[in-house]
């Protein structure tokens, strides 16, 4: 790439400020603050605070609600990603076959991302709703004994559709991305070939869209990991019980309702190692991108 | 190993875009047939028919007696080689080999059997544990023939699979698929838009325009009596010459002019004229042109002088053996065999026979 030449030498700096800026900001300073907080013990007063080295995070690590926090971290991370990649790649596979008006199919499909994390969560928790929901109506008729708010694994379930919901719609254009790069010769190859749709699918389409399954496998483990307090927020707060609090929602918890400053730093440091783990991965697999032909 | 036979079969496509225009023809068993014309006159939709890969609109398609109209792609017992190979690139080249066998079952040493004897006959044998993506576009090209040969189909369908290859890999693979076809005797329909391919290819040429069958033969009864004016500039390089016989410069000429009123074109290859230079005398069977040489064209064994006749006429070629010196500018005269030119009525462009 040639380098691009300015004739002025503080331009590009000055250019270059308000990124860095926000980055500082926002980044940098809370980081450093949390690293700092997560060694140090304050009183419920906030009168006293003491350096208490890492027993803040030894204290978090033999936790059992923590423990048990990570778990339900994990179950919920992972159901919300496939629930989020199964119905988005059989939405994109049917938008392939699509012949008419393929262009507003997309685009109703693309319009459930621009509702913001909260307002999704209320939108499911109105509909599901034990009191006053349509659909929790709908499925008491059906004998489900449906209570979210006092049923642990309902509320999870609810959380888990109403976090996965949205992402939907961004996992259904990178599949029909993914989709549309396989040349229709090689499905045609394999037609002649003498295998079936399913066949086709599983042996052709599936293995070659693998490097965008698994990117999207990352993002939306990151998303179901750090961006859905929102969604919890709003449908269960955590509860019934703690059984929906994930580590984002504990830090939350533990900080400002709690008031423990130094456990919910080193609890959100943590979360800081996950995520840097995660791009890390991620970065890695986008330099390696899987290159075929 | 079976006929293909075509009677009236079109296909008219959603937009409304009639891409063949009813085409009746039949490849005996075991020949090869090449279908040539110009891009967009439908050679690829109607091969894509014949695969099973696009529905039929009118007419039928039979393979081997059977009609296929309705048959999906994988039971029609053909095997395809497409432009861009369509190598599955996440298998190797062996698992590329096995893949259709494999989906219909084929014992375990049968496919093994196969495998071997394609990986011979294509010199593949040491590329077989490679992906398609290490190698060579002419080694996937024999990739490509390899799959369509383990299958043993009772026909080869070929969507003009060199045209990703350069020049000299080119004629290297055309002399390679025309062996591997004589050797299996394998029914091929075979589609490209370069006229030496089919040429050189074909028992059986097909000269398609505009979604019709413009003519079919043998590639030298095609070469020597093309049927219209389409035919007659399509196949052959360079191109036939062409005098209008009310247009200028054509006086020489009128003693040609065929019975009946219509109007009349003319047309005489480049290779059956001479120029006449260093006082070459003329035959009594030969005509006279007047040409003022515009350019000369070298290719090494010989050139093309190119030049206009009678100095507003249409542009003629010659093929000269050799070097030519001329220079633009330049008079020079041609000769051509009083027998060697053919006659097209020029409206309707078919060709006209002297009774
Ligand atoms: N899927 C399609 N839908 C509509 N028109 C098509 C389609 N495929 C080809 N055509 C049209 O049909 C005509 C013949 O195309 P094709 O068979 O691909 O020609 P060729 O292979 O001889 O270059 C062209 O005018 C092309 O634009
Ligand atoms: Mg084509």
């Amino acid at each position: 790439m040639p380098k691009a030449a300015f004739p002025n030498k503080i331009l590009p700096y000055l250019l270059l400020a308000p990124q860095v800026l926000v980055t500082l900001v926002f980044f940098y300073w809370p980081a450093s603050q949390a690293l700092y907080q997560s060694v140090l013990k304050e009183d419920a007063f906030g009168l006293k605070t003491e350096f208490v080295g890492l027993s803040n995070f030894s204290a978090i690590l033999s936790n059992p609600n923590y423990l048990s926090s990570l778990q339900t971290t994990l179950i919920f991370s992972v159901s919300t990603a496939l629930l989020a990649m199964a119905p988005a790649l059989l939405l994109a596979t049917a938008a392939e076959k699509v012949v008419r008006g393929k262009g507003f199919y997309r685009t109703l499909m693309i319009w459930p991302y621009a509702v913001a994390p909260a307002v999704a969560g209320l939108l499911w928790l109105f509909m599901f709703n034990p009191t006053m929901g349509t659909f929790a109506y709908m499925l008491r008729a059906y004998g489900v004994a449906w209570d979210p708010l006092l049923k642990g694994d309902q509320a999870m379930l609810l959380v888990v559709v109403a976090a996965a919901w949205k992402q939907i719609s961004y996992n259904f254009l990178f599949f029909v991305a993914a989709l549309q790069s396989i040349p229709r010769s090689l499905v045609e190859a394999a037609a002649i070939d003498g295998a079936g749709s399913t066949k086709r699918f599983w042996t052709i389409v599936f293995p070659l869209i693998a490097p965008t399954s698994f990117f999207l496998l990352v993002v939306n483990t990151v998303y179901a990991f750090f961006d859905t307090f929102g969604i919890i927020d709003a449908v269960t707060a955590g509860g019934p019980a703690r059984a929906t609090e994930t580590l984002v929602y504990k830090v939350y918890i533990d900080g400002f309702v709690n008031l423990d400053l130094g456990g919910s730093a080193a609890q959100s440091v943590i979360l800081m190692a996950i995520v840097i783990a995660l791009t890390a991965i991620q970065f890695r697999y986008v330099e390696r991108k899987v290159h075929y032909a | 190993m079976a006929a293909i036979e075509l009677s009236e079969v079109r296909k008219v496509y959603a937009g409304g875009v009639e891409a063949v225009k009813g085409v009746s023809l039949t490849i005996p068993d075991g020949a090869f047939c090449v279908l040539v014309g110009p891009s967009g006159c439908g050679k690829s939709t109607l091969l894509r028919m014949v695969a099973g890969l696009e529905s039929i609109s009118g007419g039928t398609v039979r393979i081997g007696g059977r009609v296929v109209n309705d048959l999906e792609p994988a039971s029609r017992d053909i095997a395809m080689v497409f432009q861009n190979y369509a190598l599955y690139p996440h298998m190797t080249v062996r698992q590329n080999l096995e893949y259709g066998l494999k989906n219909r079952r084929t014992p375990k040493e049968e496919i093994a059997r196969r495998v071997e004897e394609a990986a011979r006959i294509l010199e593949i044998g040491q590329y077989l544990d490679r992906r398609p993506g290490q190698l060579s576009g002419g080694q996937r090209q024999r990739v490509a023939m390899g799959r369509a040969i383990v299958r043993e189909p009772a026909a080869f369908l070929f969507d003009e699979p060199l045209s990703n290859l350069d020049a000299k890999l080119r004629v290297t693979m055309r002399a390679e698929i025309r062996r591997l076809q004589r050797r299996l005797k394998t029914t091929s329909l075979y589609v490209t838009h370069d006229q030496l391919e089919a040429m050189t290819l074909a028992d059986q040429l097909v000269v398609l325009n505009a979604g019709r069958i413009e003519q079919a033969g043998s590639p030298m009864a095609i070469y020597e009596k093309p049927a219209s004016l389409f035919v007659a500039t399509f196949i052959g390089s360079p191109a036939m010459n062409l005098v209008p016989l009310d247009g200028p410069g054509a006086s020489p000429l009128a003693t040609l002019a065929g019975p009946g009123k219509a109007k009349q074109t003319l047309g005489i290859r480049p290779e059956h004229m001479r120029l006449l230079e260093g006082g070459a005398g003329v035959r009594a069977d030969e005509i006279v042109l007047d040409l003022s040489v515009s350019g000369v064209e070298v290719v090494g064994a010989e050139s093309y002088v190119t030049g206009r006749l009678a100095n507003s006429g249409p542009e003629i070629a010659v093929r000269v053996p050799g070097y030519s010196h001329l220079e633009p500018g330049a008079s020079v005269k041609a000769a051509a065999p009083l027998g060697a030119f053919h006659r097209f009525d020029a409206e309707s462009g078919r060709r006209l026979e002297l009774a």
